[in-house]
């Protein structure tokens, strides 16, 4: 019993990670029918934003760390990473968006490409230390189950953005223009909504979380590499297909079922299943419901 | 009269096939050989992964998975099967070698076909995105189960596997497949399968089986890529590592860049994909940041990849008028 919660709390934590790169994915599927592929290497940039940001500050030294400097260090590089994907979306993606969705694709796995190998290049292929901003404790939570106050910290701040993120979507103006172009842009652009500077924002959103998930990655896990982006980014774009792809609670949803269920099978089955198990649900929700768990059904047109 | 007129055009393939590989193998340099045997499989990969994408209008990006199912099957009849058919010693003679590893080929094709039935019935309820993000999902999970067998060496390689790829070989699957997915395009049901890309709803209202064919198309795409990976794991050290995803996104990138549904693009893009890289091998550091920018550059000048739909040809008004059948251009 003890276990089982060990590794669920483990698995909440991990998948409130998924499902911050997860909420970046389905904007973006929303707005454009785009699959982002770059957006797992965002994730990773806004580690290494938070790395260079950390250094600079001068925190990670056992006498500064401070929760207002973790807290600059978040932001910083959520704001970078938000420059960053309006970047991507204005050079890369903006140019294709009348061809063929293949094309956008191929588009993006090249900027994903281009991500990886710059960072490579710029930040090194080893393994960097990410400073510990905040001083790590551990806190029992229940009789054997463990958790630390990162694995708290990634929880709350993420619970928080998303809070924030539906407050945006439903309650603001521009939250409101940016779910009018997701259900129909050509309708959207007729009624005076400027579509292009609704895309813009979505993918500086989109971005911004993904630094989020970044930080937080790099605070409970502290070593980060230029290629740490792959696997979590298309495990998070898996998890938002699951729930559904374009539904915000859809991806939430998603992410925490597939972080869970990744600690289980690490749990109770083998550690090299890791990688699979995200799949294997996958596929069986896929055949059960086409359009994920909380997917609209489109009817089909002749 | 044309099956006369088949079978020595066949023979004279073979021929010319062996006459390339001996005097290759003796003018080239190693390294540049290997480059092209590489090209060589992947092309028979690209190729065969248009019959899926370009051809039927599909989207699967799990070709790596069908590889993976072929390299090792076959590998693991060569090491485990051959030995009992054939003797212990049937490696003495040149005839039975061949004749062994020409089987060892078609276990791995069929082998891997089987697996895109199984796979290819189920997801083929799919579309667009949800069936491109379940057939990596496949990819995947056949990659994860093959590490985690231990008669294949699992995370340790599989190693004892005798090389018996040369490019004679590579070439020879090169053709057949190009020879059987051209002739294909052009029967009765390859026409059925472009249909099925321009229009489902009104192929399936005209009385194609649609389901059947997608199933067909993805499966003998299987076939090939099962091919592609014995010839692959009988020429270098097999690893599951080869097969992960990036691989597959790698012969889709081959497909669109050289243009969808069309044959000889697929040949040009897996040409240009596995000799690039080489080419800027010149600026080590540098060359993937390169060959990413290209890679974004010509999605943005040409978005429909380097051919189109059109196909290079000796002979090009016939070329074009077989291979555009299209309802609309």
């Amino acid at each position: 019993m003890q276990e089982l919660f060990q590794q669920l709390a483990n698995g909440i934590a991990w998948g409130s990670i998924y499902a911050l790169i997860a909420l970046g994915y389905t904007m973006v599927y929303g707005t454009l029918r785009l699959i982002n592929f770059a957006h797992g290497d965002v994730y990773m940039v806004g580690a290494f934003a938070a790395y260079f940001l950390a250094r600079a500050l001068g925190v990670g030294t056992v006498t500064s760390a401070s929760p207002l400097m973790a807290a600059l260090v978040l932001l910083g590089s959520m704001a970078i990473c938000a420059g960053l994907g309006v970047l991507i979306e204005l050079f890369a993606y903006r140019p294709v968006r009348k061809s063929s969705r293949l094309t956008a694709l191929i588009t993006a796995i090249g900027v994903s490409l281009l991500l990886e190998n710059a960072g490579i290049l710029i930040f090194g292929p080893d393994p960097k230390f990410f400073p510990q901003v905040i001083a790590p404790k551990t806190i029992q939570l229940a009789e054997g189950v463990l958790v630390t106050n990162h694995q708290i910290m990634v929880v709350v701040v993420a619970v928080f953005l998303m809070i924030a993120l539906t407050l945006f979507i439903q309650r603001t103006r521009t939250g409101k223009a940016m779910r009018a172009v997701a259900f129909n842009r050509d309708a959207a652009s007729l009624m005076g909504i400027p579509v292009d500077r609704i895309i813009t924002i979505t993918f500086a959103i989109g971005s911004a979380l993904a630094a989020a998930a970044g930080f937080l990655v790099a605070l409970t896990n502290p070593k980060i590499e230029p290629l740490m982006g792959i696997m979590p980014g298309i495990k998070a774009f898996v998890a938002a297909v699951l729930g559904g792809i374009g539904s915000i609670p859809g991806a939430m949803i998603g992410g925490l079922l597939m972080g869970i269920s990744e600690y289980l099978v690490v749990g109770y089955v083998s550690s090299t299943y890791r990688d699979a198990i995200a799949f294997v649900i996958l596929i069986i929700v896929l055949l059960l419901r086409p359009a994920g768990l909380l997917g609209r059904n489109v009817t089909e047109k002749v | 009269m044309i099956a006369a007129r088949g079978l020595i055009r066949t023979l004279l393939a073979i021929a010319i096939v062996w006459a390339l590989d001996w005097a290759a193998s003796r003018t080239l340099n190693p390294y540049i050989y290997r480059v092209v045997v590489l090209c060589s499989i992947n092309v028979i990969l690209a190729l065969s992964l248009n019959l899926v994408n370009g051809i039927t209008g599909q989207f699967s990006i799990g070709h790596a998975g069908f590889m993976a199912v072929g390299a090792y099957a076959s590998a693991a009849y060569t090491v485990y099967a051959v030995p009992l058919l054939f003797g212990p010693r049937y490696d003495q003679h040149a005839w039975l070698t061949a004749a062994a590893f020409l089987l060892a080929i078609l276990v791995g094709g069929l082998v891997s076909a089987v697996a895109g039935f199984l796979v290819g019935l189920p997801s083929m309820r799919l579309r667009g995105d949800y069936l491109a993000i379940v057939t990596l999902g496949f990819g995947e999970i056949i990659r994860v189960a093959i590490l985690n067998i231990d008669a294949v060496g699992g995370a340790r390689g599989f190693a004892g596997i005798p090389p018996r790829t040369n490019l004679a070989w590579v070439l020879g699957g090169a053709w057949l497949t190009f020879a059987v997915i051209r002739n294909l395009m052009r029967s009765y049901h390859g026409r059925a399968l472009l249909a099925i890309r321009e229009d489902e709803i009104a192929a399936e209202a005209l009385g194609v089986p649609t389901t059947r064919y997608k199933v067909t198309a993805f499966v003998i795409g299987a076939f090939f890529a099962g091919v592609a990976g014995a010839l692959f794991s009988h020429y270098t050290y097999l690893h599951t590592n080869s097969f992960t995803f990036m691989k597959s996104i790698e012969v889709v990138i081959m497909v669109v860049l050289g243009g969808m549904g069309s044959l000889t693009g697929s040949i040009l893009g897996a040409v240009l994909l596995t000799a690039l890289p080489e080419l800027l091998r010149f600026a080590s550091a540098e060359r993937l940041i390169i060959y990413s920018l290209l890679l974004i550059v010509l999605m943005i000048a040409r978005p429909q990849g380097i051919l189109g739909r059109r196909e290079l040809s000796l002979r090009r008004r016939r070329a074009e008028s077989a291979s555009r059948p299209t309802l609309a251009a």
